[in-house]
């Protein structure tokens, strides 16, 4: 059997495989002018193959999912395998081959917003829209499903619908969300409160405080450049060659930054100035400035407050260190979940072209060029390694590279780029205009500065929190009011969790380092629910390019799910051990190094929360013969002692 | 003439060319690392992990780590190979790999590898995935059941066969092998029987059809030689000494 759209292009194969969902609102076949509009898509990209995951967002926001027939036109129009485009589209968890409803709910299911609530409000919405969780409505009108932390855990639980987000969701407002849906009312006239969403800051310093201009950090690396050599201060050709006088302004930058000491505050603390530097003198056509907004670690969203109220900052540091390793084009990564913040951030952009803080000879400076293009995630964490941001970035799967050679040489399009976390650019704008002396005399002997502290969880008062490196625990509990502590995860589930004995610690890269998440656990949670919160999220975030963590992590789930369901047996905890070793030892990236971290923690500091839930026997099968009859107990209507297994033993 | 720079590997010395990985440079000096999704003919990616090796005290894939002079590789140890009996079990569970009636069996790497590395159980809960069988073309069957995304066929289709008929599609345990046409079937692709592809499948996936078991179990590849030993022999041969 073979079918044609409007245009007149052939779907063969449509006998032998029917879609599932033939009775769904968004038929393939029905789609209206289906070639001009993808073709528009493509076009606004260039037709280049590398914008392709932009190109299937975008599809998916024009049509709800990424229809076959539209997936096979990209492929011809960027003359590209239809195999590559459907598994790219496939891996990124927002993009949808299978049309999702016209509504389409995604619950943020971190840890945080489990502990306010949000399982039993998604059973409460689910009820009232009468669709089962991970499911389409009959209709086609809705789809409800759990997603990833969408980094709204100071104001959860929250919500993405049709990818805008709403926080705080209460009784109230899930009612409010179901009629809206039931009532097929478009989104743009939802009541614009629901998707208010705070910034939260408790705790300013430096950075949520700094008081510039934008362009100040731009102008002040400029000066710096002048100084003593404004003669020479124009460069026909270009800004970072030919005169020795032109070149000042680049370097005396990079060496600002590199007496900082500012390190990466995306966790692993890598010093800026040396991955600045690196790049700088790394031979290459191009040299790139990647902003890795992809914040995903679940608890934190530091990056989202950034982006929201100092993006000029953020911009300002783009352009600074494009300045100073001599790069002209920029890429801002935003995560999916941030996809709302799109218009905002571009209008930024474009307010900053008009005032010469971008484009070409910026600040007057000749051959001063550079511009920042926003490529947008789509529901992946492992997307926020540096690689794998990169391959993101190319419009291919999102999967961490071999790795020497590093981005710093190999980066975009294989030419030398460095990718730095929100936080780390705004500090180099900081350092731009104060100094590098002025920011190491901030913070500890080896943590220069300030770090962002994303507070949630179990505290009076969870936002943003701003200190010099070094602050302990201790302080930040006060400040937040967090009481009855029993742990804190610091840095989030690929950081650690420590205990009310380390609560002298510091935050500091000598002690805790962390990319900023700070989710506090009062002594009423199950830390192992914890771990097994966090074992779910990374089975779901895996990439799947390696064997240990592929396999690995979904191991580690059905470990603690046997146990959650009261099955768990010493050999569980043996065969914890063993997975958390052939990940730790064979992962490919830092997503499979890390994924054991919460349950190895845990295990450690509370492990009477385990062995609680242990039975005393050496092993008990996981497969449930009595729970196996459920369903047919469901199905016949019977729940009488003969229709039970145990019953009759 | 100037010395080949060497490393040592499990603590004898093994020569390489720049540019080498150390997988290259153990192969060719007749040292055998156990590996699964590595192949001498193709771009090694190194995802089976199986290769895992100790370089200078750092876990390293030891396809995708260029050879450095000086320095030190554990492979043959125990704890490596236990890591390796764990990542072979870890696959024969994540599929559904039934020895006995796969066309395969006696040919098969991953099989070659458990028994010469000594697995005697799958050690955890099989997955049993839902994985359909494509029988659509008249020359090839493709049994999913059995991959292991090594993605070979992928990488000799682009290298040799020119052309795209593989691709990975999902993520996580969801990640699976598809193939390059709108009807998600076989025969819609431009593949050939006599494809690179179709040849280098070191399991049971891709299959020639109407040629089963012409050579009896008992009688195959690895029946006769362990994969230790048959890996050596299919190795490329070491570079002449007068290359030098």
């Amino acid at each position: 059997m073979v079918s044609r759209d409007p245009q007149g292009a052939v779907w063969p194969g449509r006998g032998e495989d029917p879609p599932a969902v033939a009775s769904r609102a968004v038929m393939t076949e029905t789609i209206p002018e289906l070639e001009p509009r993808v073709r528009r898509i493509v076009a606004r990209w260039n037709h280049d193959p590398t914008g392709l995951v932009q190109i299937l967002r975008e599809v998916q926001e024009e049509f709800g999912c990424v229809p076959r027939p539209a997936a096979a036109l990209v492929a011809r129009f960027l003359r590209i395998p239809y195999s590559r485009v459907t598994g790219v589209a496939s891996f990124y968890s927002f993009l949808a081959i299978e049309p999702r409803g016209e509504y389409r709910i995604l619950f943020s299911d971190n840890i945080t917003d489990r502990m306010a609530g949000s399982e039993r409000l998604m059973d409460v919405l689910c009820h009232r829209l009468w669709v089962e969780p991970g499911k389409v409505s009959e209709d086609g009108l809705v789809s409800v499903e759990r997603t990833s932390c969408t980094g709204l855990c100071d104001q959860g639980p929250a919500l993405l619908v049709n990818g805008r987000a709403i926080p705080a969701l209460t009784d109230e407002r899930i009612e409010r969300i179901g009629d809206l849906v039931l009532a097929r009312t478009p989104l743009p006239e939802w009541p614009a409160g629901l998707f208010t969403v705070a910034d939260n800051v408790r705790r300013s310093d430096i950075l949520l405080g700094h008081g510039l201009a934008p362009g100040d950090a731009i102008r002040a690396a400029l000066q710096r450049g002048a100084r003593g050599w404004s003669e020479h201060a124009a460069n026909e050709r270009s800004w970072r060659e030919a005169y020795v006088g032109a070149a000042q302004g680049p370097i005396a930058t990079l060496e600002e930054v590199k007496r900082s000491n500012l390190r990466g505050r995306g966790g692993a603390g890598f010093t800026t100035g040396v991955k600045w530097e690196a790049c700088r003198h790394a031979t290459g056509l191009e040299r790139y400035i990647v902003c890795n907004a992809d914040e995903g670690e679940p608890g934190t969203f530091k990056d989202r407050v950034l982006l929201t109220s100092h993006a000029d900052l953020l911009f300002d540091g783009m352009t600074v260190a494009a300045y100073a390793i001599g790069a002209s084009r920029g890429f801002l990564y935003l995560r999916g979940e941030y996809r709302y913040l799109l218009d905002h951030l571009e209008d930024v952009l474009e307010r900053r072209r008009a005032a010469n803080l971008l484009g070409s000879g910026i600040c007057g400076q000749p051959g001063f060029d550079f511009d920042v293009r926003i490529h947008v995630g789509a529901g992946s964490y492992v997307c926020g390694e540096e690689s794998a941001l990169i391959e993101s970035l190319e419009g291919k799967r999102g999967v961490p590279r071999n790795r020497p050679p590093y981005p710093v040489t190999n980066g975009y399009r294989q030419q030398p780029t460095i990718v730095n976390n929100v936080e780390t650019l705004c500090a180099a704008a900081l350092i731009a205009v104060h100094g590098g002396d002025w920011y190491r005399g901030i913070g500890t002997l080896k943590s220069s500065g300030t770090k962002i502290l994303s507070v949630a969880g179990d505290v009076e008062r969870p936002g943003l929190y701003e200190y010099p490196f070094g602050v302990t625990i201790r302080q930040v509990l006060e400040d937040c009011g967090a009481r009855n502590t029993q742990a804190v995860q610091v840095s989030g589930p690929s950081g650690i969790c420590i205990d009310a004995t380390e609560f002298d610690r510091r935050i500091a890269f000598e002690d805790l380092p962390t990319a900023g998440a700070f989710t506090v656990f009062d002594a009423g949670r199950d830390m192992f629910e914890v771990a097994r919160n966090y074992a779910h999220f990374f089975a779901h975030e895996s990439c799947g390019f390696c064997t240990p963590c592929r396999v690995g992590t979904s191991m580690l789930v059905a470990a603690m799910d046997k146990i959650h369901a009261g099955n768990g047996t010493q050999h569980e905890l043996r065969e914890i051990n063993r997975l958390n070793r052939v990940l730790l030892m064979s992962a490919h990236c830092g997503l499979g190094h890390t994924a054991c971290n919460p349950i190895l923690d845990t295990l450690k500091r509370f492990r009477p929360a385990y062995e609680r839930k242990l039975r005393s026997l050496d092993f008990t099968p996981a497969f449930d013969v009595d729970g196996a009859l459920g369903r047919a107990r469901q199905m016949t209507g019977r729940d009488d002692a003969d229709a039970h297994l145990e019953a009759q033993t | 003439m100037n010395e080949r720079p060497t490393f040592l590997l499990d603590g004898v010395e093994v020569s390489f060319e720049p540019g080498q990985t150390v997988m290259q440079a153990a192969l060719a000096a007749g040292r055998y690392i156990p590996h699964l999704c590595y192949h001498p003919e193709f771009r090694p990616h190194g995802s089976c992990k199986v290769c895992t090796a100790k370089v200078n005290g750092r876990m390293m894939a030891a396809c995708t780590t260029p050879a450095e002079a000086a320095t030190e590789v554990e492979s043959d140890t125990e704890e490596l190979n236990e890591l390796r009996r764990t990542l072979v079990q870890m696959l024969f569970a994540e599929g559904n790999h039934f020895c006995p009636s796969c066309e395969k069996s006696g040919n098969c790497i991953l099989q070659a590898l458990g028994y010469d590395l000594g697995v005697m159980t799958a050690g955890f809960r099989h997955l049993f995935p839902d994985r359909p069988v494509d029988a659509s073309h008249p020359e090839i069957l493709l049994d999913f059941n059995r991959c292991i995304l090594c993605e070979l066929c992928v990488r000799a289709a682009r290298e040799v066969d020119g052309k795209h008929v593989f691709s990975l599609a999902g993520r996580g345990l969801g990640k699976h092998l598809i193939v390059n046409a709108e009807s998600g079937r076989l025969v819609d692709t431009d593949v050939k029987v006599t494809d690179k592809a179709v040849e280098v499948c070191p399991v049971g996936v891709i299959l020639r059809k109407r040629v089963g078991f012409a050579t009896p179990i008992g009688e195959r590849r690895f029946d006769a030689t362990p994969i230790s030993a048959q890996a050596l022999v299919d190795a490329p041969r070491p570079l002449e000494k007068h290359h030098d």
